[in-house]
């Protein structure tokens, strides 16, 4: 068995969602090798020939890469498979990139995807979360090459203390794609981004209107967390859509939830429950969220949220 | 232009699904069912389309049982103009052979454009776009936050990526999954709900297609998740902080 990594990466720097997927496939089998697909490469191949765990690590460093177009990576990525036919796994990060790009290679191999994994149960049965996470399927491919995406908060980055090998990949006859690049607008918060912090900070419908949510902005910053909300407060109108968490919004999974007025709606629920802690804050101690959570706190926010912001 | 639809009958999100108790998967039986809510963005997106006269003509297409067609129907009264029902025994069917009913659908009316939910909250897979864009060798654009139609009938798509907005320009035909910003979907009025009953559906059978739907990933079980230990209250703030600080080591 020998298994492909392909690696996230801004041409600069790896993604740590990388590291995790390592780490997820070096445990279906000991050979692990890396591809990463861009253009000036240099500092990224840098970073991630330090990986631990990685046998060999192929580079395809091109011009008109730079952007990562799904039609642009999937034929180069199909293209190197073609002349490697020993890979019996390919993983990719289950985030944005990999969702966008991983099913592309997988069907143009006539190959079912098996996506978001969180557990290696040998090497052709994995975990994974279904119904945002309120089910867990274990699932079993049959395909003769398993094509995976990796659910990097469930597990590790791996060390980065080797010098792996290094092989530039060079493919003739491989077009790109008349998909054009326009723009990429980086986010401007000097917050942390929801699928990534490891604390958050949400309030509901209990904020009572979005001025209010300056209350959670000082605890924010001083956690250094990101902040969220509830399906409530989006559809009030309180804060952005993009802040939602939950079922249809974000799923999350940092090391501390900070539910503030949430009252703990099923499909809020659905998108917090792998936070490893969860506390709220909330004046109806009959509230569902208790139910969730590690450590509870029964009171009013408004009198609550400056008494926390000033014992931090 | 046209616009083929996707969309898919889920348990609503507002349920408490509960997992069948000889883990073979998530019992479905009197639970309320709605469409998919990334489907209903995809559905209002058309109809926004179609208000703005870039499109003509919206097909909801959903694969499914019986039942699927009052989905259709769901989709119809938002604004979609007829429907296709590939109608199956109920049975799951992999994101790969979904892909790939689509894709004969697609042959058959030659639409334009082809805009469906980003992911199904049901099975989560996050594929049947990417999967058919691929099998139709056409352009892709996955969980669009804006979608501007040019007058030369390329497409503008912002795209919600990990740590910001990504643009880019895509030539038609084309598909299109739709991310939560992007719309806010309709609630059918009334006459809109009547109007959509005289509207017409094709039913097909999955039968008569020629498609294998043999499963190539099977589910050995469906278990619930670990159950989250029972959390403590507590008396107030000095008390949150400390334990937030010394017991879960978090701050």
């Amino acid at each position: 068995m020998k298994s492909l990594v392909i690696v996230e990466h801004n041409n600069k720097s790896i993604k740590t969602s990388t590291f995790s997927t390592i780490t997820a496939a070096s445990q279906i089998c000991d050979s692990v090798d890396a591809l990463i697909v861009g253009n000036q490469l240099k500092e990224a191949v840098d970073e991630i020939k330090k990986a631990n765990g990685l046998k060999k690590i192929y580079v395809i460093d091109k011009d008109g890469l730079n952007n990562p177009i799904a039609e642009n990576l999937s034929t180069h990525i199909l293209a190197f498979l073609k002349t490697k036919d020993e890979y019996t796994h390919v993983l990719t990060p289950s985030s944005t990139f990999g969702k966008n790009l991983s099913p592309k290679i997988a069907t143009k191999l006539d190959i079912q995807q098996i996506s978001d994994i969180i557990k290696v149960c040998d090497s052709d049965t994995f975990e994974r979360p279904i119904y945002a996470g309120n089910a867990i399927a274990k699932v079993k491919s049959n395909e003769k090459i398993k094509i995976l995406t990796v659910r990097p908060t469930c597990f590790e980055p791996c060390g980065l203390t080797s010098n792996v090998e290094v092989e530039n990949v060079n493919l003739e006859g491989v077009d790109l794609s008349s998909v054009s690049f326009v723009a990429y607008d980086e986010s401007k918060s000097d917050r942390p981004e929801l699928t990534s912090a490891k604390v958050i900070i949400s309030g509901g419908r209990g904020m009572q209107n979005g001025d209010n949510f300056k209350l959670l902005e000082g605890i924010a910053d001083k956690l250094g967390a990101a902040m969220g909300a509830s399906r409530a407060a989006v559809d009030a109108g309180f804060v952005p859509n993009d802040w939602q968490v939950g079922q249809t919004g974000k799923i999350v999974a940092p090391d501390l939830y900070v539910a503030v007025g949430i009252s703990g709606a099923i499909q809020h629920i659905a998108g917090i429950k792998d936070s490893k802690f969860i506390a709220s804050i909330n004046k109806d101690e009959e509230a569902p969220i208790f139910k969730f959570s590690d450590y509870g706190l029964v009171a009013d926010l408004f009198e609550i949220l400056p008494e926390l912001e000033k014992k931090l | 232009m046209k616009a083929l639809v996707c969309v898919k009958r889920v348990i609503d999100y507002n349920v408490k699904i509960r997992v069948k108790t000889d883990k073979s998967g998530v019992e479905t039986e009197n639970v309320k069912m709605s469409m998919n809510p990334f489907d209903e963005i995809a559905v209002e997106e058309a109809v926004k389309l179609k208000e703005k006269g870039v499109i003509d003509e919206i097909i909801v297409l959903s694969i499914g049982a019986e039942t699927s067609q009052e989905t259709i129907r769901t989709g119809l009264a938002m604004g979609g103009d007829r429907g296709v029902l590939v109608k199956t025994n109920g049975q799951e069917i992999d994101p790969l052979n979904v892909g790939k009913i689509i894709k004969y659908i697609f042959d058959k009316e030659s639409p334009d454009m082809v805009i469906l939910g980003k992911q199904a909250i049901d099975d989560d897979c996050n594929q049947t776009g990417q999967i058919l864009s691929s099998l139709l060798d056409c352009h892709q654009a996955t969980f669009a936050s804006k979608v501007e139609v040019n007058d030369d009938k390329t497409i503008n798509v912002t795209r919600e990526v990990d740590g910001g907005l990504e643009t880019i320009k895509i030539s038609i035909p084309c598909v299109i999954t739709t991310d939560l910003r992007l719309n806010e979907p309709r609630y059918a009025s009334l006459p809109n709900i009547m109007k959509a009953k005289q509207k017409k559906i094709d039913i097909l059978d999955i039968n008569d297609l020629n498609i294998d739907i043999k499963r190539r990933v099977e589910t050995i079980e469906v278990s619930e998740p670990p159950e989250r230990k029972p959390g403590v209250i507590v008396n107030d703030v000095d008390s949150l902080i400390d334990k937030l600080k010394n017991e879960a080591n978090v701050i």
